[in-house]
């Protein structure tokens, strides 16, 4: 079994010749040339890897490619609309939530599955049993601890993802 | 990474009879572990049978009042479950201690009660363990110990079970249901992880070929009034040093039912019955939770660069205890 239908940004891939040993991630980078999603530790410890599979965040290099048959994956790549950035992006820029940027793409895939989370009332380790999760600073930095930045941007991440949160806020 | 063939199950009974015939198979869930472990060299399987589309995937309410869980349930959806949440609080908050947003999005029930140590040793293929290689030595024993075991080690393993949830479940009393090549077999969580002895290999008492089906809470109506206290190096995405999952029920001011389990401390999530027993019948006082603590930690066994977690144990245990029972100590 070495054969993968997968939807990537919205386009179908029909692929041949998968080594089981595939990686999402290194289905991406190297096969697919979609080298936004970052490969940092490759041990699902600092979530620069980070993409969605139907709508839901997870570390790509420790899903096997050939796990995803039938799902639909959203990179960095797949956000912006046309030279109209998503959101989280132009909130990164305005805020400066980056210096190399290496971990940001996954930090703003995260942030993209973390305020889709909250939307549909998952609790967390902050929030407790309340019905309603506030989205405020220490709820944005517990539900985005599964990005590690090594530059330290962490304030201006929290700000841009605060950002967008109340320009978007609970429907 | 070793090859190895990759197969989707798409049947439990034919993936049961292919992992049980190939000693070099296994089961593969979320991945979180074992894709690690094979980038690692810790896992060498020459073949993968993927069981995360088999129809285990539900949490239902059982007529009784408990509840069962599907294996492949993602932690992140079981902790944000409404019944879970009304019923067994102390099990969604320990799922929520544990790990990241994306990697609870991965992890599966059946494959959170299989993770394995992260014991530094064990997972560095260059340095002796028990676990890893059988007989070639621990060494944890006289290394570093900050994350090691203070209760039921063994002269060869003194690695902890590294799972937040297990430790919920053990406390509410679950109940695992495994299906295996000779049929089912239901046993109860508490028994289902082994203390390493001398054959630390084994994680569990689960046999090659075995999958886990479901988990099933039973109806425990003092769970309602539970909660999980974990303490670690930082305030998120770690495993923790000591943890407690409680479930207290107090009428007059004498404790009528407790259930208490340790995570961070043993080779299993470690059932506190000493504890408990010291508790049910007595008054809930911040001094009786100390002498419940107390009894339970008579028999630690720290080591050198453990010790201080005899007394965060006792700490925890005793302050877990206390929001329970809302008194001041």
């Amino acid at each position: 079994m070495d054969a993968l239908h997968i939807a990537i940004n919205g386009v179908a891939h029909d692929l041949k010749g998968v080594d089981a040993r595939t990686t999402l991630l290194d289905l991406l980078r190297d096969r697919l040339h979609l080298t936004g999603s970052k490969k940092g530790c490759d041990h699902g410890q600092c979530g620069a890897c980070t993409v969605l599979v139907n709508g839901r965040r997870i570390n790509a290099c420790l899903s096997l490619a050939l796990t995803h048959e039938g799902d639909a994956i959203i990179t960095i790549e797949g956000l912006a609309q046309g030279d109209t950035l998503h959101p989280l992006q132009a909130a990164f820029i305005e805020h400066d939530g980056f210096q190399c940027g290496y971990c940001t793409p996954g930090q703003i895939c995260s942030a993209i599955g973390m305020l889709d989370e909250v939307r549909r009332g998952q609790p967390s380790h902050v929030s407790g049993d309340g019905e309603h999760v506030e989205l405020d600073d220490a709820e944005i930095r517990e539900g985005m601890s599964g990005n590690l930045c090594r530059c330290g941007a962490y304030v201006n991440i929290v700000a841009a993802i605060r950002d967008v949160a109340r320009q978007a806020p609970e429907s | 990474m070793n090859p190895f063939a990759y197969e989707r199950a798409s049947d439990a009974v034919r993936a049961i009879a292919a992992v049980a015939a190939d000693p070099d198979a296994m089961f593969l869930g979320g991945g979180t572990n074992l894709v690690d472990h094979m980038r690692l060299g810790v896992a060498k399987p020459g073949r993968l049978i993927d069981v995360t589309r088999l129809p285990f995937d539900q949490v239902e309410g059982t007529p009784d009042g408990g509840v069962r869980i599907g294996a492949n349930v993602r932690n992140s959806d079981l902790a944000a479950h409404p019944l879970i949440r009304a019923r067994y609080p102390v099990l969604s908050q320990a799922l929520l201690s544990g790990a990241s947003g994306q990697l609870r999005n991965m992890a599966t029930t059946a494959g959170n009660l299989l993770q394995r140590t992260r014991c530094v040793y064990f997972q560095n293929v260059d340095t002796p363990c028990n676990k890893r290689r059988p007989g070639s030595g621990c060494s944890a024993i006289g290394g570093y110990t900050r994350y090691h075991a203070i209760l039921g080690a063994s002269e060869h393993c003194i690695a902890v079970h590294p799972s937040d949830m297990a430790v919920a479940m053990v406390a509410l009393d679950a109940t695992v249901e495994v299906l295996g090549p000779s049929g089912e077999r239901r046993m109860p969580l508490v028994d289902f992880h082994r203390l390493p002895g001398d054959a630390p290999e084994r994680d569990t008492v689960l046999q090659h070929g075995e999958l886990i089906t479901a988990v099933m809470l039973p109806a425990l109506p003092l769970a309602a009034h539970s909660l999980y206290r974990k303490v670690r190096d930082r305030r998120s995405f770690a495993f923790a040093l000591v943890s407690v999952a409680a479930a207290l029920q107090i009428r007059d001011g004498t404790i009528q039912d407790v259930r208490i389990a340790c995570g961070g401390v043993a080779h299993k999530p470690w059932r506190a019955t000493r504890a408990e027993e010291t508790l049910r019948g007595n008054p809930a006082t911040p001094e009786q939770f100390g002498r419940a603590a107390d009894a339970e930690l008579a028999a630690a066994q720290p080591q050198p660069g453990n010790a201080f977690k005899v007394k965060m144990l006792r700490n925890t245990l005793v302050a877990a205890l206390q929001e329970l029972a809302g008194v001041a100590g």
